[in-house]
């Protein structure tokens, strides 16, 4: 089978891909030097597992401390965007096949991108 | 202490890029067994640094046309279904018993390199009805224009990505050598077109798991960014020195050193000390 019309579809995604990675390395990096400055010499993660605080472990949390310039605010900013982008990927790719009118392909993408959200919001089961 | 980990993440993104079995299983054991850090934190941050290699060199080898995206597509729904039963798995095992899998997989991974052989280039042959229905087979660049392959076996082929799948949610893993495997072997695509397109899955694979451990605290940023920022360079530079350094001697110490991680990982595990 020609794959001739997903050759567009391949050049997008490598460039998607590319700026998820930059953007998302430069947040993480600005953190790590904000965090760095603060508490450079600290044990990281450490020996016991406790969990993280409360505002870490949500969206709405992490923006308002990357908002207010917490170096570990930024960088878990950066670390939720690194994982965005494989998903934003995936979303394009709806955009992709529908334009293709590949309907097999779209059903089985919009598959994907359910199980990937149900992941992502409800944390799976 | 930040550089430190640092460091060992360059290192142990480099050597997972030169042998093929990924950052995740050797940054994993490193974190845990040296750096005493808790398995489920190392475990975290590893999957973050598997997504951010996975983006990073994708994003070269899809703009050159080697993987399969629709093969991947299809392949993806076995690999985010597992990614995410492993991930529920693993917010609910206590660490020992973590740190017990990851040792059989580590042990398991050089087990599946070394009778790893490759058999020269394949005809195209007979498709399955699914490939044909579905159009997976497609065609990588040649010298001389791109040549055609056919896809194969796809229902094991997605039996063989549920376990890939499992196995990273569950280890904060690439499972890039399973991966391979489904696709080189089961499926029988062309063996570049396997790792890129394994390469292209991994990080949609993770992804699916990383809600579950940022609800679950598993993401600690202070750990999570010198891990990333060290596995990326230390994955895409091995990617680059890939085919000049093709020694035999290489995947042997390389085999050693991650079987004695694996003894260690299973010592570590029955002996409570996580």
């Amino acid at each position: 089978m020609d794959r001739g019309p997903d050759l567009w579809m391949e050049k997008l995604i490598g460039r998607l891909l590319r700026a998820g990675v930059m953007l998302a390395t430069a947040l993480i990096l600005t953190g790590a030097v904000l965090f760095l400055a603060r508490h450079g010499g600290e044990r990281p993660g450490g020996r016991t597992f406790h969990g993280e605080p409360g505002d870490l472990t949500r969206l709405s949390g992490i923006v308002r401390d990357a908002a207010g310039m917490s170096g570990r605010g930024l960088i878990q900013l950066g670390l939720v965007l690194l994982v965005a982008t494989p998903v934003a990927r995936v979303a394009f790719s709806l955009f992709a096949f529908t334009a293709e009118r590949d309907w097999k392909f779209v059903v089985i993408t919009l598959v994907v991108l359910a199980v990937l959200g149900y992941g992502l919001v409800a944390g799976g089961p | 202490m930040s550089l430190l980990v640092w460091g060992a993440s360059l290192v142990a993104g480099l050597l997972g890029a030169l042998t093929g079995l990924g950052g995740g299983v050797v940054v994993v054991p490193l974190l845990s067994l040296v750096f005493h850090v808790d398995l489920r934190y190392a475990i975290g941050a590893s999957l973050l640094s598997v997504i951010a290699t996975s983006s990073g060199a994708a994003a070269a080898y899809v703009a050159e046309g080697w993987s399969n995206l629709r093969v991947g597509m299809l392949l993806e729904v076995a690999t985010v279904t597992g990614a995410i039963c492993g991930a529920a798995l693993a917010t609910r095992l206590p660490a020992q018993a973590l740190s017990v899998v990851f040792g059989l997989v580590l042990i398991g991974s050089v087990a599946l390199g070394v009778l790893r052989h490759r058999d020269g280039g394949e005809p195209p042959g007979d498709e399955d009805r699914l490939s044909r229905w579905l159009h997976l087979s497609g065609s990588r660049p040649g010298p001389h224009g791109r040549v055609p392959y056919s896809v194969r076996r796809v229902p094991t082929g997605l039996g063989v990505m549920w376990i890939a799948g499992a196995a990273s949610g569950l280890l904060g893993i690439g499972s890039g050598a399973l991966k391979v495997l489904a696709l080189d072997r089961v499926m029988r695509l062309p063996f570049r077109v396997s790792t890129t397109t394994s390469n292209f899955m991994i990080g949609v694979t993770a992804a699916a798991s990383a809600g579950a451990y940022l609800a679950r605290g598993f993401l600690d940023p202070a750990l999570s960014f010198p891990v990333v920022l060290g596995v990326l360079p230390g994955a895409l530079l091995g990617a680059r020195l890939l085919p000049r350094a093709r020694g035999p001697a290489l995947r042997v110490l390389f085999g050693v050193v991650v079987t004695v991680l694996g003894v260690e990982m299973l010592y570590q595990g029955f002996a409570g000390r996580t």
